[in-house]
């Protein structure tokens, strides 16, 4: 009988040797003459212990990691295909710590299974929303995603039911799905996971998302920083076609949905969703004016429904278990999970879906254990290159959209990356300015000529230079960076730069005063 | 400007061809040209632009807007080190300077050889295993000095020592 040994093909595991492991396993095997079927499962989230392989047994899928080729000969050597012990043997996976605490329903699948396969994808549940779907109304879709509270996960946290509404309610020959894949922020992963470990849980959320508004065709705009997911996408439509999934007859039904993958071009700035609506259509990523709403005049002027990978693929699930299944996790005005992203100086960092309301200690310290460098954390940033720094003063604040807003800071994306103690944070306020200069679309001033100001202030107030004109002077540019752009990206530059400032004056140079300084 | 080869007009050919009918067709034509041709051609420019039906004006702000997209020919290898915040917090920036200077380059350079053209980017979505670099379409994540030294020795071959 063959057994079943699980390698990931997630990007993250390649990049330390996965394929290498696989490959090392193959040889093994064949020299030993033993029978083996090699599964390239996506990753269990569990970064620290990449490359994880798995071995199906009896009692269930038995973990040993970070396997290294060299490993492999002594892993045959203590029999782990029947689950046998060895110094990196993890035990039964479902049991580790890190994964048992979790609540896992968007990334249910990733990790479990195989990625391309479809038959696999259906025996895990999948295809049961969108067949709860085909047998509803379209109000009534929009109507379940509303009520479960899912709010955009790309980070604006927009409640995803009332986008869909507004573009149900337009009358429109043509309306559009647009899946923004261009996650472009440090520190964030959950997209690239999910499309390379569970790719038809996303094209089932955007069938799902076309049934509810009538939209007849989908492009996911991915970046091109993720050859991995390109390639698992690209397949997983070409297979999802050839099974009627998409196409001019959605498993039967009648209705049509078409769905084809389009590649960014390095340009952070395109995951604003108007810049990515422009760059799809073939321009420059430069954002456009709101309004119109994209929901009203999207892509080539059409009703278009833009959410993020996260956001998508959790609608399968809302409709095959039910809106209140989901609301029933989370706190407050945030329901359901979010995949948080353990990222930076940690020593466990990876993957984390919880309900809203973990704190960002439990996150940094229960989950992520702690700095990898063993010295003390010192700053995070949570929400990507736009969030703000924060100081262990805050490491309590539960993770929900409004506790966030709260303390001047946000949740963004779920992206978390710690810093330890050797961290400068005024050198990291000087990158926050640098990266928006460097990044900017260029159409509106503040964030264009802003942010090249900035750096240029940050400089002198670090170097002394009259610095407490240079404070003022500060103040004055990323208030006007706040409210004079367009959209985010100049609009909350600031926030790393002000909160580092706040949180941190000593790394300026500047002695903390008794006091709070005014500055928030 | 460089004029095409005849083996290079047809395949740009072929790919207008097969993409001119797409909506928003510019970057798939774009990303395909430069997959087949290594890089963007400023001669082939006016053959999208009349293909696509824009100015070459249009398609030149676009060529410019996106750091993907490259406009001279890049070196045998290209080697992306991340800039990123995650990868900061890792040491990431102790890697950029020892290629910059392994490789006797800048940013955007490509190595005397002609075997590397070093870039930065941010982020590869790799931030659980920071830092990471990309070399040509294979990630590499827990990249540290040694990593990186004989991730370069490979690619220069005998042309440096290690």
């Amino acid at each position: 009988m063959s057994t079943t040994v699980y390698v990931p093909c997630d990007t993250s595991a390649r990049s330390v040797g996965a394929d290498r492991v696989a490959a090392a396993i193959t040889a093994e095997a064949a020299r030993r003459g033993v029978a083996i079927t090699i599964v390239r499962n996506g990753s269990r989230g569990m970064a620290w212990l990449e490359p994880l392989v798995e071995v199906a047994t009896l009692a269930g899928r038995v973990a040993y990691g970070p396997v290294r080729a060299g490993d492999v000969a002594s892993l045959f050597d203590s029999d782990f295909l029947r689950g046998g012990s060895h110094p990196l043997a993890l035990g039964l996976t479902d049991r580790i710590p890190y994964l048992a605490r979790q609540e896992r329903l968007t990334f249910a699948r990733v990790g479990i299974t195989d990625p391309l396969n479809l038959d696999d994808y259906r025996a895990h549940g999948g295809l049961a929303g969108l067949r709860a779907a085909l047998g509803m109304a379209p109000t009534e879709i929009v109507a379940s995603v509303t009520d479960s509270g899912l709010r955009g996960r790309g980070g604006a946290a927009f409640p995803a039911g009332i986008k869909w509404r507004t573009v149900l309610d337009c009358a429109a020959p043509l309306k559009y799905v647009v899946c923004n894949a261009d996650e472009g922020d440090s520190g964030t992963f959950s997209d690239r996971m999910l499309m390379e470990g569970d790719p038809y849980c996303l094209i089932e959320g955007m069938v799902i998302a076309g049934l509810a508004v009538g939209a007849t065709q989908g492009y996911i705009y991915l970046r091109s920083e993720y050859p991995h997911a390109c390639t698992t996408l690209n397949l997983a439509i070409v297979q999802a076609r050839a099974a009627g999934l998409l196409g001019a007859n959605v498993l039967g039904s009648g209705r049509a949905f078409e769905l084809e993958l389009r590649l960014g071009a390095g340009a952070y700035i395109c995951g604003e969703e108007t810049a990515l609506l422009e760059s799809l259509e073939g321009r420059r990523g430069v954002v456009r004016a709101k309004p119109p709403l994209p929901a009203h005049a999207g892509l080539f002027g059409q009703p278009t429904v833009v959410n993020n990978v996260v956001t998508l693929a959790s609608v399968p699930l809302i409709l095959a278990r039910g809106a209140a299944h989901y609301r029933d996790y989370g706190m407050g005005r945030s329901r359901g999970t979010l995949a948080f992203q353990l990222a930076g100086n940690l020593r466990r960092p990876g993957l984390v879906e919880k309900a809203f309301g973990v704190t960002l200690r439990e996150l940094l310290y229960d989950y992520g254990g702690g700095s990898a460098s063993g010295r003390p954390l010192r700053a995070v940033q949570v929400g990507g290159p736009l969030g703000a720094y924060l100081p262990e003063q805050h490491f309590d604040t539960p993770l929900d959209y409004e506790s966030f807003a709260a303390i001047g800071a946000m949740v963004g994306h779920g992206g978390i990356v710690a810093f330890d103690d050797s961290v400068d944070m005024a050198a990291m306020a000087r990158y926050a300015m640098e990266f928006c200069a460097l990044e900017s679309c260029g159409k509106c001033t503040p964030c264009r000529i802003g942010s090249t100001r900035g750096v240029e202030v940050i400089d002198r107030i670090v170097a002394g230079t009259e610095r407490s004109r240079n404070l003022a002077l500060l103040d004055e540019l990323c208030d006007t960076m706040r409210h004079g752009s367009l959209c985010a990206m100049g609009g909350m530059t600031p926030e790393p730069v002000l909160s580092a400032l706040t949180h941190f004056p000593q790394d300026f140079g500047i002695t903390p005063p008794a006091g709070a300084r005014k500055l928030t | 400007m460089t004029a095409l080869s005849a083996e290079q007009t047809h395949a740009v050919a072929q790919i207008l061809e097969s993409h001119a009918h797409a909506p928003g067709a510019l970057l798939p034509v774009l990303h395909a040209v430069q997959a087949r041709l290594g890089w963007i051609p400023p001669s082939t420019v006016p053959l999208i632009a009349t293909a696509l039906n824009l100015s070459r004006a249009e398609v030149h702000g676009v060529l410019s807007f996106y750091p993907h997209f490259r406009t001279a020919p890049a070196g045998r290898h290209v080697l992306q080190i991340c800039r990123a915040e995650s990868c900061q917090a890792m040491g990431g920036a102790v890697l950029e300077a020892r290629a910059r200077a392994r490789l006797g380059v800048d940013w955007h350079q490509t190595s005397a050889d002609g075997a590397v053209t070093l870039e930065p980017v941010y982020c590869l979505g790799n931030c659980a295993c920071s830092p990471a670099l990309r070399l040509d379409d294979e990630i590499v994540g827990r990249v540290d000095a040694a990593r990186l030294d004989e991730l370069l020795d490979t690619l220069q071959g005998n042309e440096v020592s290690a």
